[in-house]
């Protein structure tokens, strides 16, 4: 699997990365540090928990590395939850299908950037 | 803290931002050119600049982070005066023109917004740098030549009085004695009032003005000026002339007339012959219609004519001539600048001694370097920061050696930073963030103690600044007693601040236990362990005093003809007796129990009991009476209960010795209870 393979498969802009990062290398080598990410992890945790204050950042980091890496799509929901959270630090149920968006989004993202590793 | 060691040649960047992957972007866009320092957040990125702060080119910044965000850790690097060295580019995603403003307003120079292109962040940072480097250069070259500048300036100046007074037939020292003089006159007088309106830069432009007080006499014949002996009135009249004559070539200067050193010089050259009273002059100017700047020169003048050999006189004396100037023996003074002459008399006659060419000279620039860096418009140069690395080098060398535990804390944020050494010794970090509750300040310290320690500190003031307290800390698991030698630190402003403390701790375990050793031995009978009488008296006393049931009993005894066994077998068996019954003693009693020595064979004991005495007295007794070797060990024994006392122990031990010396008259080798009717103490038993 190509890196642009890759992009296609995760829903990310894969021209837009090129542009700002430059080389193939470097790019890979950045979505791979993104399976080792902690912010989702966090984020699912400080939900459960009810630590809205720990969910927002964990959000906003997560947002922040879909957008250093131009991934669309797990950019997109994660974008949406972190600004409710940042406006509303209260929890409320319909969180938990944002929540579930951006679990959906998250799980295509890393199960894409698996096989790119392992091919 | 991750550190990406290269060359020194590189510009240094800290990178402060909670996530790794955008510290990882940076640093890969960047790590080719700059070296790196990767913080989590604005707590760790103060300790950083705490210690480094010279050596970082740029920080980059995020805004949201756990611990200390971005702007609390701007806020920060304003109180501390760090944004005015470091160059500080925001890094985040947040476009939000209120995030964006408040940034600009905390200091911030510039904006990347995320997602990072490599481009856009190598032209910020770059450019970024080059501008506040550019600027940093730039002040300093402005500070440079402004000292170039102002060297020159006095350089004409000086030139231009020497030529008036070379014609004058004088040394070049006259005008050096003014400037000094009017330098002293004037910064006593602007301690004393602000009446005049002139301010601390104005005294170098004034001193620089007063070297040419006398250039009119340019235009007076040589003749007149050089001639030898005094001057008749009409030549006395053209000599006079020199003042206003001074006055119109100033005035005479072209398109320079709004100079301040002009208009000051202008002042000085006209009325530096007018008097207080009105009887100078050209013009007959009186009280304060003189110019001050004149007024002060005119003082100098004197004083210096009065010191100075002339054709006509001799030198006076520095005393001589301020009780002159004084008595009003030469004209008429504002009664103020009196003041300050006599104020500032004993001063001026040092430098007047000591003084030579070159001082003067360095002490002019030290004044104008001092007035700059009141004006606080230039940054420290390259040169003191050189200074600043040799000084944290030798700080480094000296604390290494000494093998104390050093530390430097401050209040915002709460960091205490430990000693290289002291680190390692503590087995902690250099760094410890919230010390209070870090291990640091809930089990090396007892929480407690810290806190007292950070009370007391900041209770202390700018003046009385030291502090030291022993503590007992847990240093690697064991506890050791410890002297904290610790100074508060203030800011330099006005309404000082507290800002934080220096200080070490010092082991001071050996000598603590020695101390307790001492006060075991003072309290003890080297021969036999048991307490002296001095000690005993005061635990007794002590019980006496805060045991209000009082069921206790004292034991007063001493050996049946001890002195035979002496006599006999010498002072070892003698001893041995004692540490024999001295033993006997110990098994008869309990810790709570007290038991002395009184001296010689005289032992004591107090007790408590249940509910009789007999018993146990008598047990004690036997217990006691024994046979050491050839000696038959044999008590006469006094009892005294403590009820009867009335808490006193003087009277309980009276009561004992009544009852010991009830049982010598009675035959010995026996014990006796004391009671009311037993016979006092004939004059020889006392």
């Amino acid at each position: 699997m190509t890196v642009n393979e890759c992009y296609e498969a995760m829903g990310g802009d894969y021209e837009d990365v090129m542009r700002r990062l430059r080389t193939d290398e470097r790019v890979k080598k950045f979505l791979l540090k993104v399976l080792d990410d902690k912010s989702f992890q966090l984020l699912t945790d400080s939900m459960a928990a009810r630590n809205m204050d720990e969910a927002f950042r964990a959000a906003h980091t997560l947002k922040g590395i879909c957008q250093n890496l131009s991934l669309n799509r797990l950019y997109h929901s994660s974008n949406e939850l972190a600004e409710h959270l940042r406006n509303n630090r209260e929890y409320f149920q319909e969180l938990e299908t944002m929540v579930a968006q951006v679990k959906e989004d998250y799980d295509v993202t890393i199960a894409s950037i698996t096989s790119l590793k392992e091919s | 803290m991750n550190q990406n060691k290269a060359s020194n040649a590189k510009g240094k960047i800290l990178i402060v931002d909670d996530s790794e992957m955008n510290r990882a972007i940076l640093s890969d866009m960047l790590s080719d050119e700059f070296d790196i320092v990767e913080v989590e957040n604005g707590l760790e990125a103060s300790a950083v600049l705490h210690n480094h702060e010279q050596e970082f080119s740029l920080v980059l910044l995020d805004i949201v982070m756990p611990v200390m965000d971005g702007f609390e850790f701007l806020a920060v690097m304003n109180e501390k005066g760090w944004i005015k060295s470091i160059p500080v580019v925001m890094i985040s995603a947040e476009t939000v023109p209120s995030y964006v403003d408040r940034a600009y307003d905390l200091g911030v120079l510039d904006y990347i917004s995320r997602p990072f292109d490599e481009r856009v962040v190598r032209r910020r940072v770059m450019s970024t740098i080059m501008l506040s480097s550019k600027q940093k250069e730039l002040s300093y070259m402005v500070a440079d030549q402004m000292l170039e500048k102002e060297k020159n300036s006095q350089l004409m100046v000086e030139i231009l009085s020497n030529i008036v007074e070379f014609r004058n037939g004088e040394s070049g020292l006259h005008v050096l004695h003014i400037r000094i003089l009017t330098e002293m006159l004037l910064k006593r007088l602007l301690e004393k009032t602000d009446k005049y309106g002139i301010s601390r830069s104005d005294i170098s432009m004034i001193c620089n003005a007063s070297a040419l007080h006398d250039i009119g006499k340019i235009a007076v014949p040589s003749e007149i000026l050089n001639k030898p002996g005094r001057l008749t009135k009409e030549e006395f009249e053209i000599m006079k002339t020199h003042a206003a004559e001074g006055g119109d070539m100033l005035k005479s200067i072209p398109l320079r007339q709004d100079e301040p050193l002009i208009k000051v010089a202008y002042q000085i050259c006209r009325w530096h012959h007018e008097r207080y009273d009105g009887r100078g002059y050209p013009d007959g100017l009186k009280g304060e219609e003189i110019p001050i700047a004149a007024q002060v020169v005119a003082l100098a003048d004197v004083y210096d004519a009065l010191t100075s050999k002339r054709v006509y006189k001799d030198a006076y004396s520095h005393e001589k001539a301020v009780s002159m100037i004084l008595g009003g023996e030469c004209g008429t003074f504002n009664p103020f600048l009196m003041e300050c002459l006599n104020d500032v008399s004993d001063q001026l006659k040092e430098e007047f001694l000591s003084n030579s060419q070159d001082h003067s000279g360095e002490r002019e620039i030290v004044t104008t370097v001092e007035q700059m860096l009141d004006k606080g418009d230039f940054g420290i140069s390259g040169r003191t920061l050189k200074l600043l690395e040799q000084e944290r080098t030798k700080y480094k060398f000296y604390a290494d050696m000494s093998h104390e535990i050093q530390f430097e804390y401050t209040v915002t944020p709460e960091i205490l930073i430990l000693s290289e050494w002291g680190a390692q010794y503590l087995n902690m970090p250099e760094t410890i963030y919230n010390p209070r509750e870090d291990a640091f300040g809930t089990e090396v310290f007892n929480k407690e103690d810290f806190d007292k320690l950070l009370t007391r500190l900041r209770h202390t003031s700018p003046k009385n600044p030291n502090v030291e307290m022993d503590f007992v800390l847990t240093i690697n698991g064991r506890n050791q007693w410890s002297k904290i030698q610790a100074r508060s630190m203030w800011t330099d402003d006005e309404k000082a601040q507290y800002t934080g403390a220096i200080g070490k701790i010092v082991d001071i375990h050996k000598e603590r236990e020695k101390m307790e050793q001492l006060t075991v031995m003072a309290d003890h009978d080297p021969l036999t362990g048991l307490l002296n009488h001095r000690a005993a008296k005061r635990y007794i006393s002590s019980v006496l005093d805060s045991d209000s049931e009082k069921k206790y009993i004292l034991l007063f005894f001493d050996l049946d003809h001890f002195k035979q066994a002496n006599d006999t077998y010498g002072h070892q068996f003698g001893d041995e007796v004692l540490r024999c019954v001295s033993d006997k003693i110990r098994q008869s009693t309990r810790g709570s129990d007290i038991a002395a020595r009184m001296g010689g064979d005289e032992f004591l004991i107090f007790m408590g009991y249940r509910d009789s005495i007999e018993p146990q007295v008598r047990r004690i007794f036997d217990n006691i009476t024994c046979d050491y070797r050839e000696f038959p060990i044999r008590l006469s024994m006094g009892v005294a209960n403590a009820k009867e006392c009335n808490g006193d122990y003087e009277t309980l031990f009276k009561m004992a010795d009544q009852a010991l010396y009830a049982v010598k008259r009675a035959g010995r080798n026996s014990y006796r209870i004391y009671d009311s009717l037993l016979p006092p103490l004939t004059e020889d038993e006392q």
